[in-house]
């Protein structure tokens, strides 16, 4: 019988220094942030990240893991500027800027084990300027210049899904899969961690077919964590939860110590409590768009 | 000021809901809250063909008032990220959105202000702005017309392609580059001058010609004759917009919410 379980902290004990880490999810939504927050107590450093960012990217800037950072954006929506992005990015942190779909395009080259996927997506932009990027031409009659989207192949992916069986079958409940499975096919190895890790009958299939994210092959282990994604969402369990987004958007200078010491430098268990508990974080409004 | 009198902020809404005007039927998408009030205004009046979504992950039957509120809006279709970046490459999209720069080429940056290794202001990223330049039209929003935002040379970080040939390889126009229009709290404004340069289009009612070349980096191209006036959104047009920001937020985004018309 496969098993995959593994708790928190084996996940993080699977990551070495100067690793390129995918971290999925959108924003303020499903990211795996209690992985994150475990990355950010350990000894990890020099991670390349991989993300549609928000405060994942913030919280690992914030605790000095990040030797260069592959994205197109890093926002929490409400809060469009990340401050603790910001802070490390005017501090001179490495980047490699894309557009989102580019970034989609990497992850899809390196599931499909492609060099590259042609795009028009960057031309006659500042992100085209970059020598990390080169041009093919199209080899029919069009003859257009066109820029060759490099693979993105991240050592490991890290996601954050709704429900798991022990095998690793899993499923994203939410209404946005987002580019996880792509995340998923692109890595060497991909850890979650889910809300629940329930018998493969209680997964619901084929009902929630739409919603199995990636066939279990690629999952190389599963870690039971609810509320894992707090302060993102991980609808329709639970809401972002924008009060304590704030909370930690103001932690800046100064104020991260602080911030650190509660949120950060606590196991899982410390955290739900500092955050309320859990009928608290059930209890967060859905955002009004 | 009588109750029915237009603010500059409806006027705005108004001037957005017209990019619209005569698209076909595909995805309106309009970002920042007046840009979007005017999408949701032009499917409610210019253009019901028009597509608009949550700004989230679904495509609502009518448009959804911004701000709190408590029915939840009827959707029609899903609108993840993936089927949108599939929507916008195939070219079925109009957008209006609000960078923070802009230059004479309609280059528009939301990436960093100042030096990119070590940037005097971090911003978002270019998030979908090249993509979104070469795939479908785009027209653009500034609440605050200065040269800050309008500005003389290129913008600090070019996000989005505009009329740059220098920037474009070969010198060959991107595949599908069309800017359409810029609405700004003074004027309106489009491509139409020669060689795509950006033209005076409208000046919003009391707003003198000066105060737009003094605030605008660039030199903008004024056609000889009478210079148009913005219009003034009509009572039908007011009252959608009401029912659109029941909570008048839109009055809080333009400075000291002035009426439309100003004053002499």
């Amino acid at each position: 019988m496969l098993d995959k379980r593994m708790p928190l902290d084996a996940v993080v004990a699977e990551l070495r220094d100067g690793m390129t880490i995918a971290i999925g999810g959108w924003a303020t939504r499903r990211k795996p942030m209690a992985l994150v927050r475990a990355i950010a107590r350990s000894g990890l450093k020099d991670l390349t990240v991989i993300a549609y960012g928000g405060p994942d990217v913030g919280l690992l800037a914030a605790s000095g893991k990040i030797r260069q950072l592959i994205f197109a954006f890093v926002s929490m929506d409400q809060i469009p500027i990340e401050p603790h992005f910001k802070a490390s990015r005017q501090a001179g942190m490495q980047v490699w800027e894309m557009d989102e779909g580019m970034l989609h395009w990497g992850l899809r080259a390196a599931a499909m084990h492609l060099p590259f996927l042609p795009t028009r997506v960057g031309i006659g932009t500042a992100i085209a300027d970059d020598p990390r990027f080169r041009t093919v031409t199209s080899p029919y009659d069009d003859g257009e210049t066109l820029i060759a989207m490099p693979a993105l192949r991240p050592d490991v992916a890290l996601l954050h899904v709704h429900r798991s069986d022990e095998k690793g079958n899993v499923l994203t409940l939410s209404p946005d899969p987002f580019f996880d499975e792509l995340m998923a096919r692109a890595a060497d190895r991909t850890f979650v961690t889910a809300e629940r890790i329930v018998p493969t009958a209680e997964l619901g299939l084929p009902g929630n077919a739409r919603h199995h994210l990636v066939e279990r092959s690629l999952i190389t282990g599963v870690a039971e964590v609810p509320f894992g994604a707090h302060p993102t969402s991980a609808a329709p369990d639970y809401q972002i939860d924008m009060a304590h987004l704030r909370a930690y958007a103001a932690a800046e200078g100064d104020a991260w110590a602080a911030y650190r010491d509660r949120y950060v430098d606590a196991d899982h268990a410390a955290y739900i409590a500092a955050v309320g508990g859990a009928e608290a974080i059930r209890a967060v409004p859905a955002p009004v768009y | 000021m009588a109750e029915n009198q237009a603010t500059l902020a409806d006027l705005l809404v108004a001037a957005c809901a017209d990019v619209w005007r005569n698209d076909p039927e595909w995805l309106a998408t309009g970002i920042t809250p007046i840009p979007r009030l005017g999408a949701s205004l032009a499917k409610l009046s210019l253009n019901p063909r028009l597509m608009i979504t949550d700004g989230e992950n679904m495509f609502l039957e009518e448009p959804a008032p911004i701000g709190p509120r408590d029915d939840g809006p009827v959707a029609e279709g899903w609108a993840p990220y993936a089927r949108t970046f599939d929507n916008l490459w195939g070219g079925r999209r109009h957008a209006l959105v609000a960078p923070v720069q802009l230059d004479r080429f309609g280059q528009a940056n939301i990436s960093v202000i100042g030096d990119y290794a070590a940037p005097k202001a971090a911003l978002l990223g270019a998030r979908g702005f090249p993509g979104n330049s070469i795939s479908h039209p785009n027209s653009y929003f500034f609440p605050q017309h200065n040269r800050r935002a309008l500005v003389e040379g290129e913008v600090d970080f070019v996000c989005s392609a505009g009329y740059n040939p220098v920037r474009w390889p070969h010198g060959k126009i991107p595949h599908r580059l069309e800017l359409r229009r810029i609405v700004t709290n003074l004027c309106v404004m489009d491509f139409g001058g020669p060689g795509n340069a950006i033209r005076l289009v409208s000046l919003h009612p009391g707003v003198p010609l000066d105060e737009v070349r003094d605030n605008t980096g660039f030199d903008v191209v004024v056609e000889e004759g009478a210079i148009a006036e913005t219009a003034i959104p009509d009572a039908a047009a007011l009252a959608i917009i009401r029912r659109l920001d029941p909570h008048d937020i839109r009055a809080s985004l333009i400075k000291g919410n002035p009426p439309a018309v100003r004053a002499a």
